[in-house]
């Protein structure tokens, strides 16, 4: 009887759904200021309120301190003009250091290169929806895998960890929509970002119009990300599509055959750009 | 008891697409048996069914995967609560007609998820036009294939329209 009930209030049984949702994702997102979207909404709701009063307020006091202040403005402007010189000439000298500090950094970029401590690890799922391209490898926290920490395969790199749990860990792989990796053609050295597309093949962007890039080139990872290692494979340029001097797009095939990954491994030699993010993880 | 079997085959789904789900992405055509399992449930047991259906696949996928929890449990309670209304409104007893609905649903699932997901300015899926036909059409032929299959067990048909009259509206 309470069943039938329910169902001829079906509809509002759906509004009510729906609502739920919305306000289940609304309390999840963060708005472009990065505060949750509920929140922005009730906090500009209730400031649209305060900008009335504060506007009505302001008006009055703005004609006289206007008034009033136009007596130091011309004092003022001949500060600042003085001021602004200045700063002119000491950005000139910071911009020269900055010059000769990517120089030395060019010439110590030989060092990057370490000897990587690895885990190796079995994959025991896949994602629950075709939409994430992520996979389920069976080593965790208890292993010492932390976020951000880059798998690999002996073809080529494979993506990074995003969720680990104590006896397994969510691996975000490199062909999922929002994944990237720090580029670089390994023939011409030009530099760019690989790009998931959810689907089978890499984009390249980021790429300078100046960059020599053709099919076949292989395609490695640059290390500025501060997650992959550099120098391992992501794939080979399948497609060069240029108009003009402009790449239009650049399609990487990976080197790695995602739908056949059983084993992989985990790279725990500590890179500086994951130490940053991760040093509020605990274990 | 109805719910039991609803979260089994849920469960079974999932289970699925956790295990199989990398053999099953090939190309654009990408299987989501979960949502297969959420438009069965609706066209055979009806919107509300669907409805809560859609709703419980939905969060647990959401909760399995790295996005946003809601926003695939919003996608399949309205396709679960749409499906249950035409499976209650039409006869949606041939292969032809459950075709259509699992590619509609399908579709419907794929343009509530991505549309949600490019508003949020969270994931850009640029132009999956493909991706959504080759995904619809795999989860129609998987859905035509499940209803064939279920349908050739002893006694399915009087199982199912014995249930149907107590529970459908």
């Amino acid at each position: 009887m309470a069943l039938v009930d329910i169902r001829q209030r079906s509809g509002y049984l759906f509004v009510g759904v729906i609502l739920a949702h919305i306000l289940l994702i609304s309390a999840q997102v963060s708005s472009r200021s990065g505060v949750p979207v509920l929140e922005a909404v009730t906090f500009g709701i209730f400031s649209e309120v305060q900008r009335g009063l504060s506007s009505a307020v302001h008006g009055v006091t703005s004609v006289w301190s206007g008034y009033v202040g136009l007596r130091h403005v011309k004092t003022e402007n001949d500060t600042l003009k003085k001021q602004l010189a200045d700063a002119q000439v000491a950005l000139q000298e910071q911009r020269a250091l900055a010059d000769r500090a990517q120089s030395l950094e060019k010439l110590l970029e030989l060092r990057d290169r370490v000897n990587l401590q690895t885990t190796a690890a079995q994959i025991i799922g896949a994602a629950a929806t075709p939409d994430f391209r992520t996979v389920t490898i069976d080593k965790g926290t208890r292993d010492g895998l932390r976020p951000d920490m880059a798998i690999i395969s002996p073809a080529g790199v494979v993506g990074r960890i995003v969720v680990p749990s104590a006896r397994s860990a969510k691996v975000q792989l490199l062909i999922d929509r929002n994944a990237a990796a720090g580029a670089l053609i390994e023939r011409s050295r030009a530099q760019g970002v690989a790009v998931g597309g959810g689907e089978d093949r890499l984009r390249l962007e980021f790429v300078s119009e100046a960059a020599d890039i053709v099919v076949g080139d292989v395609v490695v990872t640059s290390g500025i990300d501060g997650i992959y290692p550099k120098g391992f494979v992501i794939g080979r340029v399948e497609v060069v599509d240029k108009s003009g001097l402009t790449y239009k797009r650049i399609s990487v095939k990976p080197a790695v055959d995602f739908s056949s990954l059983e084993e992989v491994l985990v790279v725990t030699t500590p890179t500086p750009g994951r130490d940053a993010a991760g040093e509020g993880v605990s274990e | 008891m109805k719910a039991a079997g609803v979260i089994l085959a849920v469960a079974l789904a999932l289970a699925s697409q956790t295990t199989l789900g990398r053999f099953l992405t090939r190309g654009p055509a990408a299987v989501d048996l979960v949502l297969v399992a959420v438009v069965y449930v609706a066209l055979s047991s009806g919107p509300v069914t669907g409805l809560f259906a859609g709703t419980f696949a939905g969060l647990v996928q959401d909760a399995l995967t790295t996005g946003i929890i809601g926003i695939g449990g919003l996608a399949k309670t309205i396709v679960g609560f749409l499906a249950g209304i035409i499976g209650t409104q039409f006869i949606v007893t041939q292969p032809i007609p459950r075709f259509v609905v699992f590619f509609a649903a399908s579709v419907l699932h794929a343009v509530i998820f991505m549309g949600l997901y490019a508003l949020l300015d969270l994931r850009h899926f640029g132009t999956p036009y493909a991706a959504v036909a080759g995904q619809g059409l795999a989860n129609a032929v998987v859905g035509v294939l499940v209803f064939q299959l279920v349908e050739l067990l002893p006694g399915a048909v009087d199982r199912r329209s014995g249930a149907g009259s107590r529970f459908r509206r």
